[in-house]
């Protein structure tokens, strides 16, 4: 069972009461953009086998979306945040470099 | 490679069974081959074998990480079906199926193939009109299938509750000539042809790295050394997208559990293929007597190869209420593999951005069945450069928005 904490309302959630959302940290390309970033947005996705960044709603609790940074491997979770940010705060990239050490931020796989 | 038949049981039934030979050779890798298949699952071998029996390509390897069919080959429910909705869909499961009622022949291995029938359980008024025009599309494609009546589906399925409450069964889209096999023995027969035709099986053999030139494949570095090659199939189902990663390309693909489960072994009791796609659950009964039961995905990005417990929970509690005599079975085993899921819920085949390489994946929850065809079409496609059974399926169909739609056919249930 995966639990995660909401970092909005502090609750130790499970799974049950969440909604995965997919990849985070996307760049939104839309009207104006190029047919490779179109495309990239849309369909193309990291899917490491290891740290993925991902977006998860509480659903059954306060309802808000936010951050979890995690382990797919190993189902680690490193932590959450709110999804008001482009990129993870610098405790959980801390946190991540610590467990796989030479980790980078956007410098997967 | 010696022959199995009815003679050679007696033969070896005189003398103690000491004539019995490797069903394949354990091979350690050459400096190159033509071809380098990675990946010994299903469709990996079988890609392989019609590479060598279509198109005379026997100088071929065949990698595999773990041990053979030790991926979603060994994992699924082992359902064979070809009700889909898209015509290429239709075209290339159909050839698989079809593929399938001969398959056993024609590799002399026993493959336990059972065309026993297979419903889709029709539970919702939607779904009641989604698989009427599945069976019209069906019609059309020159797949055999028909909407039954709840009547005739209780007559199926002595066992099935129709009047719900909650769940009550509408019909069903009834597909005569589907079934199951046995799925282990999908691979070691495939791989039983191939190695009879000079292909190397190497088990144990990990890529580490894909080697390039000029935008063009020259090989792969592995944990049993480099191997030259002047063509790779990747076809890894859900590691596709690590394997994509080493030879510089990302694919539309994410990879989640999908689980299953079986149950203590009973007498007959369901001699066909229940799937109830609004409940996300699915119902056939093994030759050994066990009810062998798919449940459904997890949502989010995973590799560990098992799921979360309450997706367990949702199935077996709705097909308590659909077979009520299942409430008081014993499970015995549980299990996830790792699936590869694209957006349109259809399968990649295709070429890559690197020249040399093809890809094989996105066969997401339903990719057993396909096995066949599959390799069938990957074969074609990599000895050729193309393929009617795959073209339809390519890269790039996601830029161009050909997407080809089977969210209701496969959206969970296989």
């Amino acid at each position: 069972m995966l639990i995660l904490t909401c970092p909005y309302c502090g609750v130790r959630a499970d799974e049950t009461e969440l909604s995965p959302g997919g990849e985070a940290h996307l760049t939104r390309h839309g009207p104006g953009s190029s047919d490779d970033d179109f495309h990239g947005y849309l369909f193309t996705r990291e899917n490491p086998r290891g740290v993925h960044f991902e977006r998860w709603r509480h659903a059954y609790g306060c309802g808000k979306w936010f951050h979890a940074a995690r382990d797919t491997m190993t189902l680690e979770v490193f932590g959450t945040y709110p999804a008001q940010t482009t990129e993870p705060p610098r405790d959980i990239c801390d946190a991540i470099t610590a467990r796989h050490p030479g980790w980078n931020w956007r410098d997967f796989s | 490679m010696k022959r199995y038949s009815a003679f050679a049981i007696a033969r070896e039934a005189l003398r103690n069974h000491t004539g019995w030979t490797r069903a394949w050779r354990a091979a350690d890798p050459k400096r190159s081959y033509d071809v380098i298949i990675v990946g010994a699952g299903g469709h990996g071998l079988a890609t392989a074998y019609y590479l060598g029996k279509n198109f005379g390509i026997t100088n071929v390897a065949v990698l595999e990480k773990g041990w053979l069919g030790g991926g979603n080959t060994g994992r699924n429910t082992t359902i064979i079906r070809s009700n889909y909705l898209q015509d290429p869909s239709a075209a290339i499961y159909e050839k698989s199926r079809a593929l399938y009622e001969t398959l056993s022949q024609d590799l002399n291995y026993n493959l336990m193939f059972s065309p026993r029938g297979v419903i889709m359980l029709a539970q919702t008024q939607h779904e009641v009109r989604g698989y009427q025009r599945t069976a019209h599309a069906n019609a059309l494609q020159g797949v055999t299938t028909e909407f039954i009546s709840p009547a005739k589906v209780k007559e199926l399925v002595p066992i099935i509750n129709l009047s719900g409450p909650r769940y009550p069964v509408l019909g069903g889209l009834w597909q005569e000539r589907g079934g199951t096999a046995r799925h282990d023995a999908v691979a070691w027969g495939y791989a039983r042809a191939c190695s009879d035709m000079g292909m190397d099986i190497i088990q144990k053999c990990e890529v580490t790295a894909i080697r390039r030139e000029g935008g063009k494949v020259v090989g792969v570095d592995t944990s049993k050394g480099p191997i030259d090659c002047r063509k790779l199939g990747i076809v890894v189902a859900g590691h596709s997208g690590v394997l994509a990663d080493m030879a510089g390309f990302r694919l539309p693909i994410e990879s989640v559990a999908l689980q299953a489960l079986v149950s203590e072994p009973i007498k007959p009791c369901m001699d066909v293929v229940v799937m109830a796609n609004t409940v996300h659950g699915y119902m056939s009964q093994s030759d050994k007597g066990e009810m062998v039961i798919g449940g459904g995905a997890d949502g989010y990005n995973n590799y560990t190869q098992r799921g979360s417990f309450h997706h367990i929970e949702e199935t077996v509690r709705a097909l308590i209420e659909t077979f009520p005599m299942v409430s008081r079975l014993k499970m015995l085993r549980q299990w996830g593999g790792i699936v590869d899921m694209t957006g349109d819920r259809s399968p990649i085949l295709s070429k890559t951005p690197v020249e040399g390489i093809f890809i094989n994946c996105g066969w997401g929850t339903g990719g057993f069945k396909a096995i066949p065809g599959s390799g069938w079409g990957m074969a074609e496609l990599m000895a050729k450069g193309h393929s009617p059974l795959t073209d339809a399926f390519s890269l790039d169909r996601f830029r161009q928005g050909r997407f080809i739609d089977e969210s209701v056919a496969a959206g969970v249930a296989h």
